[in-house]
């Protein structure tokens, strides 16, 4: 649990790092999100006169809950000691309550930025979860198992090979993430006042550590979806329960390793995109979906075949 | 014995409707009714639970010479009659206590009173009863004493025709159950359900029965496109009893289709898995998205119950796909994802009435657009109404999840069925039924952030005060109820395992004997759920993130305006409203949904006058349907109002043409 915390915010530094490089730029340093993870949670919180309890609590939970929903997914080593907590569906799941508090959250002040975050984000969310469940069917009708430890294990097996359906559903579940994520095509993560933005005006009322606790939970969400794209689709490295430290220090050095290769790729794909418009963004999202569908749906005419 | 307890529950209910009519009239008589009604339905609640967690107690059969001389009313109490009955006791008990503070609040007690215990007794007579007559009888009653309730406030503009429509859609669904009883007696009358069972109908004849069956029990329950009374009928009756209309009638309506179709048709064929998820699929995606388009409270509910009769729907609909294939391990998974569903949407669906219901005695409104900001006048309200949201949008750790997961993992073992249409079908559903759980996610942060979050939009909001403690009970006691159900699921799959056993010939594996109480349905390598752990390690989390913040870093609070990027409004109307909430999904969704049209009047430079927004959406199975039928039903009557102005002459002719026709008719039977 505790690495998945020290990674996220690390991750998030090199995207940002790279996209300043591909731009030209010098960029900020690495360990800038740690500093202003810190910075943020020294100051104290300016809180609107409106605001009730629910806009006090939601950061902790979303905090939380996805800081849970992160320390599921299998990162370096499958067998977790509470993978049997929650399966894949669970995890969609936990990342909707956090959601949900946070959309909440939005509208509590009753600004109109709030509410125009927290619409934005429901509709995207509408779109974005069936489309994640349709991948997760695809997989756990491929593996016969919602477990992501034992998806990442199947997958890994021999009898697996490379089909249509998977590559589908790995394009579906990276549209998901760079929706989720509120990365460029979908919405902008580097922007403020600007009309277009989803996620920053729904959370435009926090301040001091609640705004802390928000950054740090959307740098686990990042690191959440990187890991379960590497677990699932690329789960070769991922180090057996009970191989001995050798194995597992094998499995973190390959995990990083992945996590910086999908870091750099994210970053090319952010700089060569533009951001589309709102309501462009169903559209994008129900591909997503349509592919997810596809992808259930060839499984079994290849399984025919 | 169980059963003649719960027979003399119901006797003292009709008792109390027959003694309210006598005192309605006086101060103490709301207080005395609802107390009582709360004191019974808690000792039928006991009774049921008891039998249904001690199956060797069940099974009690007895005759009351009532009713029909020949027959007789026969009532049997066996598991899956005492799982509902749990359902509707526990509704009814808290919609009682519910009653103590809410009831006063009533301007005419005397049309409410009398008809409360007898709805209650009515919706428990028709799970107990046992043969065909007793139980149209009991489905009757049970429908005429809801549609006196919704006719409570007649005078209140569209009640009246909410009221008509809900007496039509009743006489329908009468009708079809009254055919289908009809054919699966067949011939020989056999009315008692022994004697149904012990021969089976023909394929033919089931699948009629079955198209029936889902007329008359989905008119009931509120399945697509048979649920335009539902969302105007629950919500006209007053809130409490709307959330036993919501949570509860609707079960029994459930109650009648399982009761019909598992129970007394024989095996099921393959194509009625077919039809009755996708039927249910249809209903939970069409359901949610009405209620996002809704600004009303209470209507919002009731759409939402059309949303979870769909997904009970599709439960169900696997179960009987599974069962024809002869799966019964996966039947039994889908029964009991259902059937856990049942209990969980009576739960929730009462409590978010009833928070209505506080919401509409503090105010007077039931439109979202002149709430807001009720959260800072109504704190314990807000409370539960927000885990209530939480559990009806399917999110853990409450209890919505949990029927939901299991619902998915059913709809994952679907591949296994041998026919291809399934095999296709199914994952579409389940594609409906992400879809629908992520709009109820949708729709409820737009209910309790419009209504309760925010800044108060009129002066009523303004002003609130909070509900009463005998309503506060109420709704905690629910939303206790959703908590545990969500984190301890395995206690209530257990309880469910006889009813399961009974109608799909197998259970899910004992859930409460696994460590750390986990549920796995089918193998732990293929799925598994531990809500507690998951609660526990969330409740942590948080904790230590709050512990360790505010112990090294800070925790100063200061007040001040909103900041909202530096354009500070000063009224509250530039809130983001309902409307403007539901603006992108009705843009994504509703063009094709609801023919969606939206008008933008902006006026000329110079012009004074206020731009205006006009929104039409259309009810399509409104449009298609109903539209035409009472187009045809006008047409006709017209024509044979003619009739009525005939000579002698004329009439006499008619009659001897009847004559010689039926004549005829019975001479080519023969």
């Amino acid at each position: 649990m505790l690495l998945v915390l020290a990674l996220a915010p690390l991750l998030t530094g090199y995207v940002r790092k790279l996209k300043a490089h591909l731009l030209r730029r010098q960029g900020p340093p690495l360990a800038q999100p740690y500093r202003d993870l810190l910075r943020l949670l020294r100051k104290e919180v300016v809180l609107a006169h409106s605001a009730s309890w629910v806009f006090r609590v939601a950061p902790y939970l979303v905090f939380a809950t996805t800081w849970v929903a992160a320390a599921l997914v299998p990162t370096f080593a499958t067998g977790l000691i509470f993978s049997y907590a929650a399966d894949m569906i669970a995890i969609v799941a936990l990342l909707g309550s956090a959601r949900f508090m946070l959309a909440l959250a939005g509208l509590d002040v009753g600004t109109s930025f709030g509410g125009i975050g927290s619409s934005r984000e429901m509709m995207i969310a509408s779109l974005a979860e069936p489309a994640m469940l349709m991948v997760v069917f695809t997989l756990s009708l491929l593996a016969g198992s919602t477990q992501l430890s034992s998806i990442a294990a199947s997958l890994q097996g021999p009898d697996v090979g490379l089909r249509v359906s998977l590559a589908l559903a790995l394009i579906g579940l990276i549209m998901v993430a760079i929706a989720e994520n509120a990365r460029i095509p979908v919405d902008n993560p580097a922007t403020h006042l600007e009309l277009t933005m989803v996620h920053e005006a729904m959370i435009l009322e926090y301040s001091g550590r609640h705004l802390a606790l928000i950054e740090a939970a959307s740098y686990l969400k990042l690191l959440l979806y990187v890991s379960v794209i590497a677990c699932v689709f690329f789960p070769w490295g991922l180090a057996v329960a009970g191989q001995g430290l050798a194995a597992y220090l094998a499995g973190l050095a390959v995990y990083v390793a992945k996590l910086a290769a999908s870091g750099f790729l994210l970053a090319i794909f952010e700089t060569a995109i533009a951001k589309m418009r709102v309501f462009r963004v169903p559209d994008f999202l129900g591909a997503a979906l349509m592919l997810g569908l596809l992808a259930t749906l060839l499984l079994f005419v290849t399984r025919a075949g | 014995m169980a059963l003649g307890g719960l027979l003399w529950c119901i006797a003292a209910l009709l008792a109390a409707s027959v003694a309210a009519i006598a005192v309605a009239r006086h101060r103490a008589a709301t207080t005395f009714v609802y107390a009582f009604a709360l004191g019974v339905t808690t000792v039928a609640l006991v009774i049921a639970a008891a039998s249904l967690l001690a199956p060797d107690a069940l099974s009690g059969a007895l005759t009351l010479p009532l009713g029909l001389p020949w027959l007789g009313a026969r009532f049997r109490l066996d598991a899956l009659a005492a799982f509902f009955l749990v359902v509707v006791n526990l509704g009814s008990a808290t919609a009682s206590l519910y009653g103590l503070g809410y009831g006063r609040h009533e301007e005419a007690p005397a049309r409410v009173l009398p008809f409360f215990p007898a709805f209650i007794s009515g919706m428990n007579l028709v799970v107990l009863a046992a043969d065909a007559f007793t139980f149209l009888f009991a489905w009757e009653f049970m429908s005429l004493s809801s549609w006196a309730l919704v006719m409570a406030h007649h005078r209140r503009s569209g009640n009246a025709a909410a009221g008509f429509l809900y007496l039509l859609m009743a006489s329908l669904g009468t009708l079809a159950l009254l055919l289908a009883f009809g054919l699966l007696a067949g011939p020989s009358g056999g009315y008692a359900f022994d004697a149904i069972r012990a021969m089976p109908p023909s394929a033919g004849v089931a699948g009629v029965v079955l198209a029936l069956a889902l007329v008359g029990c989905g008119s009931k329950a509120g399945l697509v496109p048979l649920h335009v009374w539902l969302p105007l009928a629950h919500p006209a009756a007053p809130s409490h009893v709307s959330a036993l209309m919501s949570g509860v009638m609707t079960k029994v309506a459930v109650y009648g289709f399982v009761r019909i179709v598992f129970d007394l048709l024989g095996a099921p064929n393959w194509w009625w898995g077919a039809v009755v998820p996708l039927l249910g699929g249809v209903t939970a995606a069409m359901g949610v998205l009405y209620a996002l388009m809704q600004h009303d409270l209470k209507r919002l509910l009731a759409y939402h119950t059309v949303e979870n009769i769909g997904i009970i729907f599709i439960g169900l609909g696997l179960a009987l796909a599974f069962q024809a294939a002869g799966m019964r391990g996966a039947a039994a998974l889908a029964l009991t994802a259902a059937l856990f569903h049942v209990f969980n949407h009576s739960v929730f669906k009462s409590l978010l009435f009833f928070g209505a219901g506080a919401v509409l005695t503090a105010t007077g409104e039931r439109d979202m657009e002149h709430l807001g900001g009720l959260i800072h006048r109504m704190p314990l309200t807000a409370l539960a109404f927000l885990v209530g949201s939480a559990a009806i949008s399917a999110l853990p750790p409450f209890n919505g999840f949990v029927s939901e997961w299991l619902t998915f993992q059913a709809i994952l073992i679907s591949p296994a069925l041998p026919q291809w249409v399934l095999k296709f079908l199914i994952p579409a559903i389940g594609a409906l039924l992400a879809l629908s759980a992520a709009l109820a996610a949708a729709c409820f942060v737009k209910a309790f952030g419009v209504t309760f979050l925010g800044r108060p939009r009129t002066p009523v909001a303004r002003d609130a005060a909070e509900t009463s403690s005998w309503s506060l009970g109420a709704m905690f006691l629910l939303a206790g109820l959703c908590l545990v159900a969500g984190i301890l699921p395995g206690y209530f799959i257990d309880a469910l395992a006889p009813v399961a056993q009974a109608l799909a010939g197998a259970h899910l594996p004992r859930q409460h004997e696994l460590d750390w109480l986990t549920i796995v349905p089918i193998a732990q390598s293929r799925s598994s759920y531990n809500g507690l752990l998951l609660f526990s390690l969330v409740a942590l989390a948080a904790g230590l993130a709050a512990d360790v913040i505010h112990r090294w870093a800070s925790d100063a609070v200061r007040r001040s305006e909103p900041w909202d990027c530096g354009f500070p409004d000063a009224t509250p109307v530039t809130q983001y409203t309902a409307g403007s909430f539901t603006q992108p999904i009705r843009r994504v969704f509703g063009t094709v949904v609801f023919r969606a049209r939206e008008e933008v009047h902006v006026p000329r430079p110079g012009d004074s006058s206020a731009a205006r927004l006009h929104v039409q959406l259309r009810d399509v199975p409104w449009d298609l349907l109903y539209a035409p039928a009472a187009g045809l039903v006008d047409f006709v009557a017209d024509h044979l109002n003619k009739v009525q102005f005939l000579t002698i002459r004329a009439y006499l002719t008619l009659v001897f043409g009847a004559l010689v026709v039926l004549l005829m008719v019975l001479v080519v039977w023969q």
